[in-house]
């Protein structure tokens, strides 16, 4: 092929913007493994100590399991709601379709913040202090809309005429849902229920409005830690962080993808 | 379908929203009222709020010049941000379009991987790049270029690039899915009536690219308007945004009617623009991304 100097000049910046894009991630991970104590350049040596630390460490620790806690927690209860509401929209018509359409996706255009102070006013004036609770349902509401989007879009996938024909064969439909649209739908499921989890575990926007005193998510600890200095074990804990929101998210796509091709092949 | 399920069929689509659409009324519908009527009650001096009728609050939002000027300069930073992520995003999204390398599926799931990068990791990366001991001091000190540490954090630019690194995927997706629904064929024609391939593009791919490029712009636009973490993590003691004094009030000072007040302010003016792009725009744009 000629050589083409607009395409070549387009690649360059192309791969200007990927080093931009990944560059401070990888610098991160890089200290990570840094000897120097002050968690920064210069690199000094090679050492696994900040993840011994990190392992040691009860704050770190205990905002982990929280943040699992809730990240999985809001994936069963946003995947369940926003399954149910999906099959809804994609499966009848009915009268007022655009507006359930428009509340479903609400929460994503209304801005984050806002969202967290009108929870926020709204337990107050029930008076209910702060709660894991809270957590709960401001991560539920806020990953709902990305749930019902994600799992809309992979049942559209879904031929009816297998459903039909399981009714038809004398199926109920509650025997129907459990014995053929569910079984279909798992790749849905999983994705919806991976973004949840991700979304959850990495939101910090609404969780700093709602965390009650004393508990922290991985998000809010590194954000509490950032406000004394940078210190090593937090590259650590971001690079573990990249592990379980990458790494995770990767093999899940890779194995609902495995999935959804097997069923494809029956 | 069996005859016996049909008299179900209009109930059975609400059944099945039911849950979510109580999540949705109570968890967000009702309290957005709330905030509305407690943005015209009042702030005692002894903390308390009085229950009223009172346009103190909004007098102060709207009427004091230092919430008018923190109000600019949250559109000056947003849009900046996003000026440059349109700059910054076309072009990796055309090459996305267009290559036609093997690695093609490889390097848009690269452009995805940031959406899963935890943001406040993303956020505290440019500590590492800007700061006193990040990357780019240690290298001109090394090269002896400067003898002392350039101070490049904690001012409006390193805010703009932390936002831009958080958006940039945003954008590049939007507009690349809008390159990707192009008709080839139509390039082509208008090269064979005699366009150059500038012409091409300007004639033909970029109008037909509008739709992504306005989606993304609104998108981001509005995700820069309305962060607080990337200022409180990146900028100076000058550089606060609007939802920064929506958190100050509420978190800080407790006083919940002036921050309903200013939530409101942030609600109406991002708001506007969400219309405008579900309007025209269509909210599977958003789907798009996700995907």
């Amino acid at each position: 092929m000629r050589f083409n100097p607009a395409w070549f000049s387009i690649s360059a910046f192309t791969a200007l913007v990927y080093g931009f894009m990944f560059i401070p991630v990888i610098i991160v991970i890089m200290l990570a493994f840094n000897a120097n104590q002050f968690g920064a350049f210069p690199m000094t040596g090679f050492t696994f100590q900040w993840f011994v630390e990190l392992w040691n460490n009860d704050a770190i620790m205990r905002a982990f399991r929280i943040s699992l806690a809730l990240g999985a927690l809001t994936a069963v209860i946003s995947t369940t709601l926003g399954i149910l509401a999906a099959l809804a929209m994609v499966r009848y018509d009915f009268p007022g379709k655009r507006l359930v359409s428009t509340a479903l996706v609400a929460p994503i255009l209304i801005p984050e913040v806002v969202l967290a102070v009108a929870l926020l006013l709204f337990l107050r004036w029930l008076g209910l202090p702060k709660s894991f609770m809270l957590l709960l349902a401001g991560h539920v509401i806020f990953t709902l809309p990305f749930v019902v989007l994600v799992v809309q879009a992979r049942l559209v996938g879904i031929r009816r005429e297998y459903e039909e024909a399981a009714l038809s064969l004398g199926a109920n439909a509650v025997q129907t849902f459990f014995s053929v649209t569910l079984p279909l739908m798992l790749p849905a499921v999983l994705a919806g229920m991976l973004f949840a989890f991700t979304i959850s575990f990495d939101d910090i926007t609404g969780t700093l409005f709602w965390k009650p005193g004393g508990v922290e998510t991985v998000p809010t600890q590194i954000f509490a830690m950032l406000r004394n200095s940078i210190s090593p074990e937090i590259n650590a804990l971001a690079a573990v962080m990249v592990v379980v929101t990458v790494v995770l998210p990767l093999a899940g796509v890779a194995f609902a993808r495995r999935m959804a091709a097997r069923m494809r092949g029956h | 379908m069996a005859d016996a399920a049909e008299s179900f069929k209009d109930r059975r689509p609400w059944v099945l929203l039911a849950p979510a659409l109580t999540a949705v009324t109570f968890l967000l519908l009702i309290p957005i009222l709330f905030v509305v009527v407690y943005s015209f009650w009042l702030r005692t001096s002894i903390g308390d709020e009085q229950v009223g009728f009172y346009l103190d609050n909004w007098q102060k939002v709207l009427g004091d010049a230092f919430y008018r000027d923190i109000l600019f300069q949250t559109l000056r930073i947003a849009a900046v941000s996003t000026f440059l992520c349109i700059v910054m995003g076309y072009v990796p999204a055309y090459f996305l379009a267009y290559a036609n390398t093997r690695h093609k599926v490889l390097l848009i799931l690269l452009l995805m991987l940031p959406f899963w990068i935890s943001y406040i990791i993303r956020t505290m990366s440019w500590i590492h790049v800007l700061g006193a001991s990040g990357i780019v001091n240690t290298l001109l000190q090394w090269f002896g270029i400067v003898g002392e540490p350039l101070q490049m954090l904690y001012n409006e630019t390193s805010v703009v690039l932390g936002l831009v690194h958080f958006l940039l995927p945003f954008m590049v997706l939007n507009i690349y899915v809008s390159l990707e629904g192009i008709d080839r064929n139509l390039t082509d024609a208008a090269k064979s009536l005699g366009c150059t391939g500038w012409q091409a593009f300007r004639e033909v791919t970029l109008p037909l690219s509008l739709p992504g490029l306005g989606a993304g712009t609104i998108l981001c636009f509005v995700l820069a308007a309305g962060t607080y973490i990337t200022p409180m993590v990146l900028g100076g003691p000058g550089d606060a945004m609007f939802a920064n004094l929506v958190f100050e009030a509420i978190i800080t000072q407790l006083n919940w009617p002036l921050g309903s007040a200013l939530s409101l302010v942030l609600l109406v003016l991002l708001g506007a623009l969400v219309m405008i792009y579900t309007r025209y725009l269509g909210i599977d744009q958003i789907a798009k991304s996700f995907r």
